[in-house]
């Protein structure tokens, strides 16, 4: 291997500023209204993470079998997002900090 | 060249010097990236809430987190809701200390196993999903820091070989092939 370069993971500046305007709040939305809609995860396309290990997240944290892992995978690849997962809010929420865990760039909402 | 296997004993890996060190040094920046862990200190969680302790949860007075000014922590710990910042920092509140933690503790669980002048190791499943989580920890950080996208691998090749982004991509993509052949060996067992 060539003799390594420096690489900056930390940013440049150790004190951190803000110069951003103090953040509107919406009104918090009743999340009641419609109790019948189920909560979805959804993963979104990002430019790092490894095709391959995207399939292999899905496999272990849900179960999934390698051919729906990979179509749920391609789907993510092609057109942006895919929904991985469905069920309560808390089960997402739950879904969602794994996939944080693993790295994957994932939300939820409501159907 | 370094790489995983999957061998009758588990995951082995070898690394040369080099390439143990380089990780090293990235694995350490990552660390400091991440660390400390805001919220109370262990010692005294035997005091507090059995289920506040078990949480992670931090003052309920205080101001919820936001999402981390630094674009490479913004990646690393992300927000939960696309288009609802209210929900987003109150799930950030509760799961933000455990995520930093998680990925703390493997990345400080590979620096602990590194061989310092490279050498042949051998993983079992726990030592492997840290390795595959730091690993993608790296490349998450340093490609957010290098602003890579999906035509990045396409633009390695017009830049001049000897140019600081070059060698930096170089790093990225020997990351990424590196994690390629770990999941691979992991689909194999």
């Amino acid at each position: 291997m060539r003799a390594a370069p420096v690489l900056r993971l930390a940013p440049t500046f150790a004190t951190k500023v803000t110069i951003a305007p103090e953040r509107v709040r919406e009104p918090i939305q009743d999340e009641d209204v419609a109790p019948d809609r189920p909560w979805v995860t959804i993963v979104w396309n990002d430019p790092v993470n490894l095709m391959s290990y995207v399939t292999y997240v899905f496999q272990q944290l849900f179960g999934y079998s390698r051919q729906k892992a990979t179509a749920l995978m391609l789907d993510v690849h092609h057109k942006g997002r895919a929904v991985v997962s469905s069920g309560t809010r808390e089960q997402m929420e739950h879904d969602v900090a794994r996939l944080h865990v693993a790295g994957l760039w994932a939300t939820l909402a409501q159907d | 060249m370094g790489r995983f296997r999957r061998t009758r004993r588990g995951v082995e890996l070898r690394l040369d010097a080099a390439e143990a060190e380089m990780l090293r040094q990235l694995l350490t920046e990552l660390t400091e990236l991440l660390g400390p862990v805001d919220g109370p200190p262990a010692a005294d969680s035997a005091a507090r809430d059995p289920l506040e302790a078990m949480v992670g949860m931090a003052d309920p007075a205080s101001p919820p987190p936001e999402l981390p000014v630094d674009p490479v922590l913004a990646r690393l710990l992300p927000d939960g809701y696309r288009d609802d910042p209210v929900a987003a920092a109150e799930l950030r509140r509760y799961t933000e200390p455990e995520l930093r933690r998680e990925k703390l503790a493997a990345a400080k669980a590979v620096l602990a196993a590194l061989p310092a002048t490279g050498g042949r190791l051998t993983l079992d499943t726990a030592a492997a999903g840290c390795w595959l989580g730091a690993l993608n920890d790296l490349r998450l950080a340093l490609g957010t820091r290098l602003e890579v996208t999906e035509d990045t691998y396409a633009e390695l090749d017009r830049l001049p070989e000897d140019s600081p982004q070059a060698a930096a991509l170089g790093i990225f993509a020997w990351l990424g092939w590196l994690q390629e052949t770990l999941v691979a060996a992991l689909a194999r067992g």
